[in-house]
């Protein structure tokens, strides 16, 4: 009965998050076929169980260029988001760790109810803001700055600006979790013993920032190098990252093993930032 | 400085938001221009039948999985945090993280690829939809409230439930008069968490349901695709609403307490 | 038979031993306090009583009952934690009445006794607070209601005194030993202040890396430390270190003397201890347990003064001085000191 409190979660995480992981990884090594589903398992009973790997799907991601730059787009896409977060989100939780404490509380809820209230309506609302009649052309027009509207969506920047807005808050909260345990006394030492306040910056609080912001950094990379439906909503048509690639191959070639090739491959690309991840919260 | 930074941060989250608010109740069938006030588009929503239908059946899916990942999430945080250790603590903890930093496109196909191969074998489930998608967003919203509840206790002085045992409860009693009143603020908070979660997936709801199951993110997604429009407007500031009712119920749930 | 028996306790924590081979008598009504600093095993054998962790080895039994395969809830003693341990959710007479509900005791008794534990530490007025709203002088006070008002044969403190500021731990000291003596409960009192335990305690037991290395009242162990380290914890005795001669004295060449006990000491005796407050000033010089030395600092303490004395042939004594015998020496004057042959407390180990 004392078990029970740990038998549950822990058969539901093996059946729910552990199996499906495996199974990601079998079905990577398998061969398309006709019917539904729409593959054969790379296993055959021949005496006992015998593994018949395809590594078409693997060797058609690394040979084909198309998926190589879809890797390679997302890790700029990824690192690019998160470099913008980051430097967005510093001041921000400065900011909010050197305001009044009473201001400390309602300030992290402004920046925590956006995430919370769901990024559907908020991407909804860079749709509307940045298209040819949305409100930015809109503006620009009335104040008769432009003539004719800027195509502002479905570029880079509307990709951009639609990333930095949804993770934004990824961010915010282990940099000002970060600072806000930098003990004030510390900047007060270092000016005493003579530093400026750009060295105390320098010296002092970007070191000890330092780990939230690695956090911080990757909290953002990780999720945003899978990331499909806002590159598909706001981005380029012709941007392909491994998000839509994946859902291209599942949805409309249904090669499925191509598919879980895919996800493979982007566990594999990710593996390293996210134990790296997971190492700084423990030192935490 | 760092005020014009944390303006300029929090404008530049909240505009948007506001601005996709404000012109919800606008009459001009051109979205976000301004053409007199009007509540036509939320009445248009009212009358649109598939809307409706998928706006139901998100609700009971999001409540459901809610109320799974509550549970589930409840037991994993209390054993991260209260439990010492356990052979394959580790792996465990690993897991139950997982949710949190895998992709959603790798979450949605990883599950989807499960259920086909548990109907291959066992015959369930048998039509993947509802049922499909509250299991999946049960088992992403665990992770959520697991971190929610394991901070919540961590913060509490452990002792607690060593004093209630050197007072006569049993650890049974301990839990249900001590550990549970004091977790309850952060369980509250966890499945309205997992409830906003739920009423905003796309990807993993995708890959998990089957031809009935159309939620309403999956319908605001097919809509945004081809643009925007006043209903799909109106239609993402009601999901709003709803969201920042649950978010904002949760966070007094959690801050309220936080004396304790 | 005492109402605690403790023999042969051991435990460890993965390769660090935190017990070893522990004995330990507690009687009915006795203030005992367990010394030590930290890593002594002090708090581990507190919670090895209470039942919050299993022994390796040995046994513990409370008036008579094996308590080891016990556990804790069923145990009929109590503790107050070091953290106090109030359940926030809970007002402050839910708190007291905690351990009274898990015991079925009904209604009406629990609130007369709840009533009676609070007026005990004068927190009768604040029943309805809750605990976040409470001083820490008076969260303790409620913690020891809670404890207490289940009238256990044996209460444990752990480091009661340490949370709260130098003038009230005084006061709630002396509170604390006036409630032992009104309750007759016996209570072992962990601490790693030596003046408080000295100044409450009937007996005092002083540990060391796992081991018991002396128990008795207070007077004993601070005059006739057992060994070096209980001199030195206790009233940061001088610690004398020479070679035994042959007539049952210990030679000092860093002294310049010999020292005499009042009996021969023991053979193997390689040092002594003398405390402060036994050194005289302005002895005659010259024979056994005198010696001459420069003043090399003072310290004002309020009723006497610390002085080190550098002796002739090198040794460093604490020497204290009382403010009634005068002003105290200069600094860089020469002193001769002597002490009784009863001061002198030869040391094992």
């Amino acid at each position: 009965m004392r078990r029970l409190p740990l038998l549950v979660p822990a058969l539901w995480l093996a059946g729910f998050v552990a199996l499906p992981l495996l199974v990601v990884l079998v079905l990577s090594i398998a061969q398309p076929g006709p019917g539904v589903p729409p593959f054969l398992l790379p296993f055959a009973w021949e005496g006992g169980l015998v593994l018949r790997p395809n590594w078409e799907p693997f060797g058609l991601l690394v040979a084909d260029d198309y998926y190589v730059s879809a890797f390679l787009q997302s890790l700029w896409v990824a690192a690019g988001t998160a470099a913008l977060c980051l430097v967005l989100a510093f001041p921000m939780a400065l900011g909010i760790a050197r305001a009044a404490p009473r201001w400390r509380a309602p300030l992290l809820m402004a920046v925590l109810l956006p995430f919370w209230t769901g990024f559907l309506p908020r991407v909804g609302a860079w749709i509307g803001l940045l298209r040819d009649e949305g409100w930015v052309n809109g503006v620009l027009r009335g104040l008769g700055w432009i003539d004719a509207p800027l195509p502002l969506l479905y570029s880079d920047l509307a990709l951009f600006l639609g990333m930095v807005h949804a993770y934004l808050t990824f961010a915010v909260l282990p940099l000002y979790a970060s600072l806000s345990r930098l003990d004030l006394t510390l900047e007060e030492a270092a000016s005493d013993l003579g530093a400026t306040p750009a060295t105390v910056f320098r010296t002092i609080t970007l070191p000890v920032a330092a780990p939230g912001a690695l956090a911080a950094f990757l909290l953002v990379f990780i999720p945003a190098a899978g990331e499909y439906v806002i590159p598909e909503l706001l981005g380029p048509p012709e941007a392909l990252l491994v998000g839509r690639a994946l859902w291209q191959e599942f949805f409309q070639n249904r090669d499925w093993p191509v598919a879980a090739a895919l996800a493979v491959a982007l566990l594999a690309m990710l593996i390293l930032p996210i134990r790296l991840f997971q190492r700084l919260e423990a030192r935490r | 400085m760092r005020r014009l930074g944390l303006c300029l941060g929090l404008a530049f989250l909240w505009l948007p938001v506001l601005l996709l608010a404000g012109y919800a109740f606008s009459d001009s069938r051109i979205p976000f221009q301004w053409g007199g006030f009007s509540l036509r588009w939320f009445h248009a929503l009212a009358a649109n039948e598939r809307m409706l239908e998928a706006a139901f059946l998100s609700l009971h899916v999001a409540a459901g999985a809610a109320t799974l990942a509550m549970l589930l999430g409840g037991a994993t945080g209390w054993v991260l945090a209260r439990r010492g250790p356990f052979a394959g603590r580790a792996l465990f903890g690993a897991l139950a993280g997982a949710p949190l930093v895998l992709p959603e496109v790798v979450t949605g196909l990883s599950l989807l690829l499960t259920f086909v191969m548990l109907q291959g074998l066992t015959g369930w489930p048998a039509e993947r939809g509802a049922t499909t998608i509250l299991l999946a967003h049960a088992t992403m919203g665990a992770a959520y409230v697991a971190v929610v509840v394991q901070a919540r206790l961590a913060g509490m002085d452990g002792m607690l439930e060593e004093a209630a045992l050197d007072l006569g409860a049993t650890p049974a009693t301990a839990f249900r008069t001590v550990t549970l009143p004091l977790m309850a603020p952060s369980l509250v908070a966890g499945w309205l968490l997992a409830f906003t979660l739920s009423l905003d997936d796309v990807v993993v709801a995708s890959f998990v349901s089957g031809p009935a199951g159309t939620t309403l993110p999956m319908l605001v997604f097919s809509m945004l695709r081809l643009g925007l429009t006043p209903e799909v407007n109106a239609l993402a500031v009601v999901i709003l609403l709803l969201a920042f009712l649950a978010a904002g119920a949760a966070m007094l749930a959690l801050w309220r307490r936080t004396e304790l | 038979m005492g109402l605690l028996e403790i023999a042969g306790l051991a435990k460890r924590f993965g390769a660090v031993p935190a017990l070893v081979g522990l004995d330990l008598v507690v009687e009915e009504g006795e203030f005992l306090a367990l010394l030590g600093g930290s890593g002594s095993g002090k708090s581990t054998l507190l919670r090895l009583i209470a039942g919050f962790e299993a022994p390796d080895a040995g046994s513990i039994l409370l008036g008579g009952q094996d308590l080891t395969a016990m556990p804790p809830h069923a145990r009929p003693l109590n503790m107050m934690f070091q953290s106090y341990a109030l359940f926030p959710h809970l007002s402050v007479g839910d708190n007291v009445a905690y351990g009274l509900r898990r015991e079925g005791t009904p209604r009406a008794e629990r609130k007369a006794r709840v009533a009676e534990a609070l007026a005990m530490v004068g927190m009768q007025e604040l029943a309805g607070r809750m605990p976040h709203r409470l001083s820490g002088g008076q969260r303790q006070r409620v913690a020891l209601a809670r404890a207490l008002v289940k009238r256990p044969k044996l209460l444990l403190l752990d480091e009661p005194l340490g949370a709260l500021d130098a003038n009230l731990r005084e006061r709630t000291g002396f509170e604390l030993r006036a409630l032992q003596r009104r309750t007759g409960a016996s209570f072992i009192m962990v601490t790693h202040d030596q003046q408080e335990a000295l100044a409450l305690a009937d007996r005092v037991a002083v540990l060391e890396q796992g081991r018991l290395v002396q128990a008795g009242p207070p007077r004993a162990v601070y005059e006739r430390p057992a060994t070096r380290f209980v001199a030195g914890f206790l009233g940061a005795a001088n610690v004398l270190e020479g070679t035994p001669d042959a007539t049952g004295g210990l030679d000092c060449p860093g002294l310049g003397t010999t020292l005499r006990a009042a009996a021969p000491m023991p053979a193997g005796t390689t040092a002594c201890g003398l405390r402060p407050e036994r050194i005289a000033l302005g002895h005659p010089p010259g024979g056994a347990n005198t010696a001459s030395g420069v003043v090399e600092d003072l310290a004002f303490r309020g009723d006497d003064s610390l002085l080190l004395v550098r002796a002739a042939g090198g040794t460093l004594l604490r020497v204290s001085h009382a403010e009634e015998d005068g002003p105290p020496p200069a600094i860089g004057s020469t002193v001769t000191m002597g002490w009784e042959a009863a001061a002198v407390v030869p040391l094992a180990g």
